[in-house]
């Protein structure tokens, strides 16, 4: 029997007794639960790479624009930037993850990683991690496995879904499944790899969702890039063997738990927050068509 | 949840933006509707509920629940320009809105489908990261996610005959995933869904179909969602 992923403990239970490295039992619970065999998991992971690779490239290249004006190709005016606010790599980080992100919001082709909400996290963290270390595609692959079993599990015990648990779910998840896989990528154990995801998520706790007309525009975009500089934060304490104080299993729940008590106006219903602005409210009044239908509920749903 | 996710439900799916619940999530709502209705409907009337009831629109949902009709997968570059595809081939369709519908999930969508006699109604929820579940068939409750083979089966209610449908499928080679059953007492019908491991032959179909008391089967194959 596999690692089901209900709980890091179980994962860290399962890897300590059987000696094995910790994406394995990822690519173990793939197998069992859907019957796709290894060779299967590896091709799709490294088509996923190959997509996230595409948008980073894409959102640097092409004209990124997005029907409402609200994106107009920000990575590219960050990859031309004269000054450097921390260094070359920290610009590369901001200007990769904004850059995929605009593709999604320009209804281009993205990986959702977990959400396409969140679809610049991965990409602009991951392709980072490989140019800045010279990594093989091979520990990038493995470290995309480690990053889909934190997410397996934060969506059992809390969501990933903006909806849901608001936007801690969404680009909160994404950083944690990213810092998981740049701790696991530089040679951090398991321990480290845990770690960095409780930092990551008491980092983007309570995150609301709060987009601008309803579009996965703003604040989403500019929220991509910050959440990879908190990936790479977070690694950075985890891999000098720091620790998040609070066991991870018990940060997630708590994650869970602000989610379930966050007010509706604050999940994805553009009813809050940085939606519900007085510039947010203009802004919708011209790209949203204003036909808004009120039919009484349905008794019988 | 009925069942687990797949690690590429996390990394995944690829798709075209901007919103793996609202883009995404949605069109696979349509193509399960579509293939539940047995192709394409000539009429649609669309419902939005909650969440999705005041932003479906700037997501494009609208496009790719139409997509999703059309049989256009997630990835699949036409989702943007879908009314136009739509209007090629004649196919009709209306949107509502409901905001305050709190008995469903935050992101629910009903699917009333048309076509000369039948008729058809389903509801979905996109559960965020593209998966969804299909939790109502013509006002019978259910709850699966269609990336398995899946046989939505309405027959009289009686014991005997969940009992049967097992029977058949264990001859089968065939793993039942899940299995529900919904009992309407008024007609005295019952929806039995089974979710499959592996496919069915379609022997075994018309075999179950023929059976006394059986009224309808349904059967989903693999969509490769
Ligand atoms: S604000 Fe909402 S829509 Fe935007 S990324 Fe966060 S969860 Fe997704």
């Amino acid at each position: 029997m596999s690692v089901l992923f209900d709980s890091f403990d179980e994962w860290r239970t399962y890897c300590e007794y059987h000696k094995v490295d910790i994406w394995q039992p990822v690519v173990g619970y793939e197998i069992d639960q859907r019957g796709r065999s290894e060779g299967e998991i590896w091709d799709k992971l490294a088509q996923s790479y190959a997509v996230m690779k595409d948008a980073v490239h894409t959102g640097l290249s092409e004209d990124m624009q997005s029907i409402s004006g609200m994106i107009n190709n920000g990575a590219k005016k960050v990859a031309a930037c004269e000054i450097n606010v921390l260094g070359e790599n920290f610009k590369k980080l901001v200007a990769y993850t904004l850059a995929a992100k605009e593709v999604n919001s320009c209804m281009g082709r993205v990986v959702a990683a977990p959400t396409a909400g969140a679809s610049g996290i991965m990409p602009g963290v991951l392709t980072t991690l490989q140019e800045i270390h010279d990594l093989p595609r091979q520990k990038i692959l493995e470290g995309m496995l480690v990053s889909a079993g934190i997410a397996l599990i934060i969506e059992r015990r809390a969501s990933i879904a903006g909806a849901v648990g608001g936007c801690q779910a969404e680009t909160g998840t994404a950083a944690a499944m990213g810092a998981g896989a740049i701790v696991h990528c530089l040679g951090g154990n398991l321990d480290q790899v845990f770690e960095a995801v409780a930092i990551t998520i008491m980092n983007m706790l309570g995150l609301i969702c709060d987009p601008v007309a309803g579009l996965v525009e703003v604040p989403c975009v500019k929220r991509n890039a910050s959440a990879g500089v908190i990936a790479f934060a977070s690694a950075q304490i985890a891999l000098a063997g720091d620790s998040a104080v609070i066991p991870v299993d018990e940060v997630i729940d708590a994650m869970g738990e602000v989610g379930a008590s966050m007010e509706d106006k604050y999940k994805e219903t553009a009813l809050g927050g940085i939606a519900n602005t007085p510039t947010a409210r203009e802004i919708e009044k011209n790209v949203l068509v204003q036909q808004v239908e009120s039919i009484e509920e349905e008794n019988e749903a | 949840m009925a069942e687990r996710s797949s690690i590429f439900d996390m990394i995944g799916p690829i798709m075209i933006g901007p919103s793996s619940s609202h883009t995404g999530g949605v069109a696979r709502i349509g193509r399960v509707a579509r293939h539940l209705f047995g192709g394409l409907p000539e009429k649609v009337i669309i419902t939005f509920y909650n969440s999705f009831s005041r932003t479906y629109e700037g997501h494009g949902s609208d496009r790719a629940i139409i997509a999703g009709l059309m049989d256009m997968k997630t990835d699949d570059e036409r989702i943007k320009t879908a009314f136009e595809h739509a209007k090629e081939q004649g196919f009709h369709y209306e949107f509502k809105a409901v905001f305050n519908a709190s008995s469903l999930h935050p992101n629910s969508i009903k699917v009333q489908m048309e076509k000369d006699d039948l008729k058809m109604s389903v509801i979905g929820v996109s559960r965020g990261g593209g998966l969804i579940s299909i939790v109502e068939i013509d006002g019978f409750s259910c709850n699966f996610s269609a990336q398995s083979p899946c046989m939505i089966i309405t027959s009289e209610d009686s014991h005997g005959r969940a009992a049967f449908i097992t029977t058949v499928i264990a001859q089968e080679d065939c793993n039942i995933a899940t299995m529900s059953i919904t009992r309407s007492g008024k007609k005295g019908t019952a929806k039995v869904v089974v979710e499959l491991d592996s496919p069915i032959r379609p022997l075994t179909l018309e075999y179950m179909r023929s059976v006394r008391g059986i009224k309808n089967i349904i059967y989903l194959p693999d969509l490769g969602l």
